[in-house]
Formats: structure tokens, sequence, C-alpha cells
């Protein structure tokens, strides 16, 4: 495996709405704390700009730096832990959402590279992501977020 | 991307088996992914098309491979659906008691 150094998972999902609004629901917080467990990323959202992920009670989750925007097809975000130290010792990760139109459907595709072999935090995310992302598509087709029993 | 689709591709054992070697070792080539298998290339071929169709393995390039990663979504929402509104911890609780007295017959 050539990128054998590397820790990636991916996770692609299939949501019946337009480009533009799935982009809004992924960075505007009015959006993201109804299928994120409450959280809600903050930036300018201009590369370079800086980004935290923050939780409800206001802890800071994850920092970093916007790598790469191009609304509404794609985000490339660094990714460092905060609230975990075994996770913030590995350094920062990379966190890239691409956004593909097919017919009346999008395909969202989320990402998450750690340049660190067997990532905690790689491990840790993956438990996150596919209910985050079941979360998200119901919201948007139905209106209402799935019941969310970790709140 | 439907259910009926995510458990027909489910549904065979080749299928299953090329799930659990991405689950163990994410990001495989094709070629990775065939050595010590019994099954044609083709057949291989065959059944990733259909996995990637149900949206249970996704697709990346990086360079000139092509690399495969289990895509667990689909079978989260299949797991809230049928699982999750049926009290998975009476579930899990269950499946425990059924480990530890099976564990106990070969004792």
């Amino acid at each position: 495996m050539s990128e054998a150094a590397q820790s990636t998972f991916v996770y692609v999902t299939y949501i019946r709405t337009s480009p533009a609004t799935l982009w809004s629901a992924l960075l505007k917080p009015e959006f993201t704390q109804q299928y994120w467990y409450g959280m809600q990323m903050i930036s300018d959202w201009k590369p370079g700009a800086s980004w935290k992920l923050v939780f409800a009670d206001g802890r800071i989750g994850d920092t970093g730096e916007v790598l790469e925007i191009e609304p509404p097809r794609r985000l490339v975000i660094r990714w460092h832990n905060e609230f975990r130290p075994e996770l913030k010792a590995e350094g920062p990760a990379k966190c890239m959402f691409e956004l593909e139109p097919t017919g009346d459907v999008v395909k969202l595709t989320i990402t998450h590279t750690s340049v660190k072999a067997d990532s905690k935090l790689i491990v840790a995310v993956s438990g996150g992501w596919p209910k985050i992302l079941s979360n998200l598509k119901t919201l948007l087709e139905t209106g209402k977020p799935l019941a969310n029993e970790r709140l | 991307m439907n259910d009926d689709g995510v458990f027909q591709a489910l549904a065979d054992a080749s299928r299953r088996t090329l799930l659990d070697r991405l689950h163990r070792r994410n990001g495989q080539t094709l070629n990775e992914l065939c050595a010590g298998l019994d099954m044609t290339r083709q057949a291989v071929t065959k059944h990733l098309s259909i996995l990637q169709g149900a949206n249970l393995i996704a697709v990346q390039r990086q360079g000139r491979e092509k690399l495969h990663f289990i895509n667990p979504v689909p079978i989260n929402e299949i797991a809230e659906r049928w699982i999750s509104k049926f009290q998975r911890h009476h579930l899990r609780a269950l499946s425990e008691l059924k480990k530890a007295l099976e564990e106990d017959d070969h004792e």
C-alpha cells in the first residue's frame, strides 16, 4: 500500500437536497447544533482562517484552520484535537468535505486523514461521523433530526 | 443507497469477506484485496462494484492507485432504523449474556 503511513476513513452519504442547502447545513451553527450533538464550527470561512469545533457547553473540542474553501463544493480543514490528551499528542489531521450533485441528490464525501498510522483520532471520529451523517440526512430530508439519545 | 440494495449486497459471503478485509485494513488496492482469496480477479471486481453501488465502499484515487474504503454510513442507517429504536442496550446485554454462557459451555 502506497500511503501505508496514513490512517484514513471515508464516509459517503447521498442526501436529497441542493448543494447550497447542504453547504449551509455543514457551516451554519443553527444547523449543525441540530444534528451534531449540539456542536458548532466557528470560523470566518476563508482560506487560512482559524477554525474551531465547540461543544454545546462552550468547551473547545478541536481547533485548526481552513486549508481550502470552495463553496458549495469543497472544504478542507486542518483538524487538531484539543480535549483528549492522547489524541492531541498525535498532531493535526485533515478533514475534507466534498459535495457533488448527481441528479436530485448530493453525494457528500467526508475524508478524515491522519499522517499517523493507526491514528487513535481517526478511530475516535469513526464512531461519530456515521451517526452525525445519518442525523444530517434525516434533518435535510424530513426537516427533523433523528431522536438524539446522546444529547 | 436504499435498504434493499444494502441488504442484497450483504447477502453474499464473498462480499462480506471483502468488507471484513477492509474493516481490518482500510484503503486497499484491488491487488491487495485479491491476495490470498479463492476468487478470480473478475469476481472480486464484480463484488466490489456491487458493494460500491450499495454505497458500502468508497473508492478514492491516490496517485496512480485506486484505494477501496469501507463506508459504515449505510450500515449505521440500518442500525438506527432497525436496532436503536428497539433499545440497543438491552440487546447488547443479551448478546453479552449469550457470549458468557457459550464460553462457559466450552470449559
